[in-house]
């Protein structure tokens, strides 16, 4: 039975009006499907007939309450993610019949233990490294069970025509994202990077009726032909690690704020990510697979392909210096940001940065000081 | 045209006029920061404007965390990028400085007199001049007694890092009876760990050079240079490198 959630009136309007919208698109008789990582095959969801939502966490809203079952030295993500989900609070999370969820780093995995409480979950397995014995075979046969999870969610059946014109949609939406983020390749870029994050993540909340790849283009064309002026000279820096919509405003808006562009994300939202298309001319489950398998995300061992996107990366966005974003708690990228800094000092001959940080505004003075530091070196070398 | 650097910390705020080649310090002043940011800087305005030049032959830069409440300077520049240009202008272009500061800690390394690296200690005072001004003060000692004790005393370990944790720490000590000689020096000991740990995740270049408020605490120094296994230079200008530099970029 479609309802409100208990606490709706504690709401601020922004919050309501996101709720009312989405309930009426389940009147509507929308499905939706909540997805946590980039690694979740959105072409399923979509073959399904349901949309994808995107449930990450992006503010310190629903961290202490998580707290009450997590341990506080989990990542950020996963915390206000599981928190936002726990309190009702996030109408895309509470209006979602199911979630799709993946094994990509351990505090998610076991988190979704927990989610499965109050949410039906499936959780695919996802292989740790591309080149183990058997990963794409068994990564197909993964995506295979989470279709199998979703027709009976929904009772519905997938076929090979729906997955078909699954894969080619999801695919000009992704060339449509590539588009946006293509668009501070201009030197200068007529858009801040703040702006285009916040576009290309938009994306992941569509739930009307409307033409969401037209949308995209749209967008892309009035932005490319956007003029910016006096932004000449201001370093370009590409942003790397861990997702980094919870720290957009403490990091991104202030690093630009402070002089510099935020011209490409090197992460699972960007177009390190997104530039992946599925191929539409082969068998679809395994080309599914083949395209997931490619993510450059640190939980992968080894991951060596994520060193040649950021070495192409760098050069076709001219960037001047690297950002690391590593949210505390997350292993993986804290690791391999240890290769990343040698690689892009020693090989790349540029300024990188490592910020260690979490959703809390309790290092945002130290954080400026450092971006601050950061921009008048990139100033310095050029 | 005269430059001047106001260099305003969490602790003492510090400022220098270089004459017009940048090659030589006309004057300096270091006073306490005191509750009032805003108020310490139009002190050193009062001072600037008194040593003989029109405020149109001055050129004023101000860093540190308090830059932000220097009304009249003409640029502003992170106290990393000044501590950098005034450490070369000290010690030469190609040496590692450490910073310790009241509140922060920094690293920096200089390739060629620019900044090629930095880092800054996390969000806590361990490391920092914070954390020993705690200790001497829990001990009842001023800073120079506390330098001078530690120096007599034998290292008893510290172990918390946390400066709340590490006063409760020598407070048990204290209740044992232990030196306060030895606990001194286990709490310069501390720091000196800290700030090792520190330079060790940079690439160092093998040359430190110290500035801040303990660019005369000459046990600091000597402990800091055993435990990097290299010599660590200073003078009594470390403290004002931030200031230095700063004057320097104008």
């Amino acid at each position: 039975m479609l309802s409100l959630p208990k606490n709706f009136e504690t709401f601020n309007d922004a919050r309501k009006k996101s709720f009312m919208a989405l309930y009426e698109a389940k009147q509507r008789g929308k499905k939706v499907v909540g997805v946590f990582c980039s690694y979740t095959p959105l072409e399923l969801v979509y073959a399904a007939g349901a949309i994808s939502v995107g449930l990450c966490g992006k503010s310190e809203q629903g961290i202490p309450e998580a707290e009450a079952h997590l341990p506080k030295t989990l990542c950020p993500l996963i915390k206000a993610s599981y928190g936002m989900a726990l309190t009702d609070q996030c109408p895309f999370f509470y209006f979602s019949d199911g979630i799709l969820a993946e094994t990509t780093c351990d505090g998610k995995k076991k988190m979704y233990e927990l989610m499965s409480k109050f949410k039906p979950v499936h959780v695919m397995n996802l292989p740790q490294g591309r080149d183990q014995a058997l990963a794409l075979d068994a990564w197909t046969e993964e995506v295979k069970l989470a279709a199998k999870f979703l027709e009976g969610l929904f009772s519905v059946e997938i076929t090979p025509e729906k997955l078909h014109d699954a894969i080619v949609y999801r695919n000009k939406v992704r060339r449509a994202i590539v588009d946006i983020y293509e668009t501070a390749k201009l030197k200068p870029s007529p858009v801040s990077g703040y702006e285009i994050s916040t576009i290309a993540e938009s994306a992941d909340f569509h739930f009307t009726d409307d033409d969401l790849v037209a949308k995209l283009q749209r967008t892309a064309k009035d932005l490319r032909e956007r003029v910016r002026t006096g932004a000449d000279g201001r370093p370009r820096v590409l942003i790397t690690g861990c997702p980094n919509a919870g720290v957009r405003d403490k990091i991104i808006k202030t690093l630009e704020e402070l002089g510099a562009d935020y011209v490409c994300a090197d992460n699972c939202a960007g177009p390190r990510t997104q530039k992946f298309m599925v191929d539409e001319n082969s068998e679809p489950y395994r080309a599914i697979a083949e395209r997931y398998l490619k993510i450059n995300c640190s939980v992968m061992t080894p991951n060596t392909t994520r060193f040649d996107d950021i070495r192409e990366l760098v050069k076709e966005y001219r960037a001047d210096g690297v950002i690391e974003i590593v949210l505390h708690g997350c292993h993986t990228f804290a690791v391999e940001a240890f290769t990343v800094m040698n690689m892009v000092q020693n090989e790349l001959g540029l300024p990188y940065m490592r910020l260690d940080t979490d959703f809390s505004q309790s290092d945002k003075g130290q954080i400026e000081t450092r971006l601050g530091a950061f921009i008048e070196m990139m100033s310095a070398a050029a | 045209m005269v430059y001047a650097g106001i260099d305003i910390g969490s602790t003492a705020a510090k400022g220098v006029l270089l004459n017009e080649a940048k090659t030589e310090i006309l004057a300096r002043k270091l006073m306490p920061s005191g509750w009032n940011s805003r108020q310490t800087a139009e002190e050193l305005h009062t001072w600037l404007l008194s040593l003989g030049h029109s405020r149109e032959d001055l050129r004023i830069i101000a860093t540190g965390y308090g830059r932000v409440s220097v009304p009249y300077a003409d640029k502003t520049l992170t106290e990393i990028t000044c501590h950098g240009k005034g450490a070369a202008f000290l010690g030469g272009g190609d040496l590692t400085v450490i910073d310790i500061g009241g509140q922060d800690t920094k690293v920096i390394v200089l390739t060629g007199g620019r900044v090629t690296d930095f880092v800054m200690n996390d969000k806590c005072s361990a490391g920092t001049g914070k954390f020993l001004e705690v200790m001497a003060n829990r001990m009842g000692l001023g800073l120079d007694e506390f330098f001078a004790m530690a120096e007599t005393g034998r290292e008893v370990k510290i172990s918390s890092m946390c400066t709340v944790f590490a006063e409760s720490e020598i407070v048990s000590l204290m209740g044992l009876g232990t030196p306060r000689e030895d606990i001194a020096c286990g709490a310069v000991g501390s720091v000196v760990s800290k700030v090792s740990a520190l330079v060790n995740r940079k690439s160092p270049s093998g040359k430190y050079y110290l500035t801040g408020g303990f660019c005369e605490a000459g046990f600091l120094v000597r402990k800091l240079g055993e435990v990097l296994g290299a010599e660590v230079i200073t003078s009594p200008d470390g403290r004002f490198a931030g200031a230095i530099g700063a004057a320097l970029l104008g």
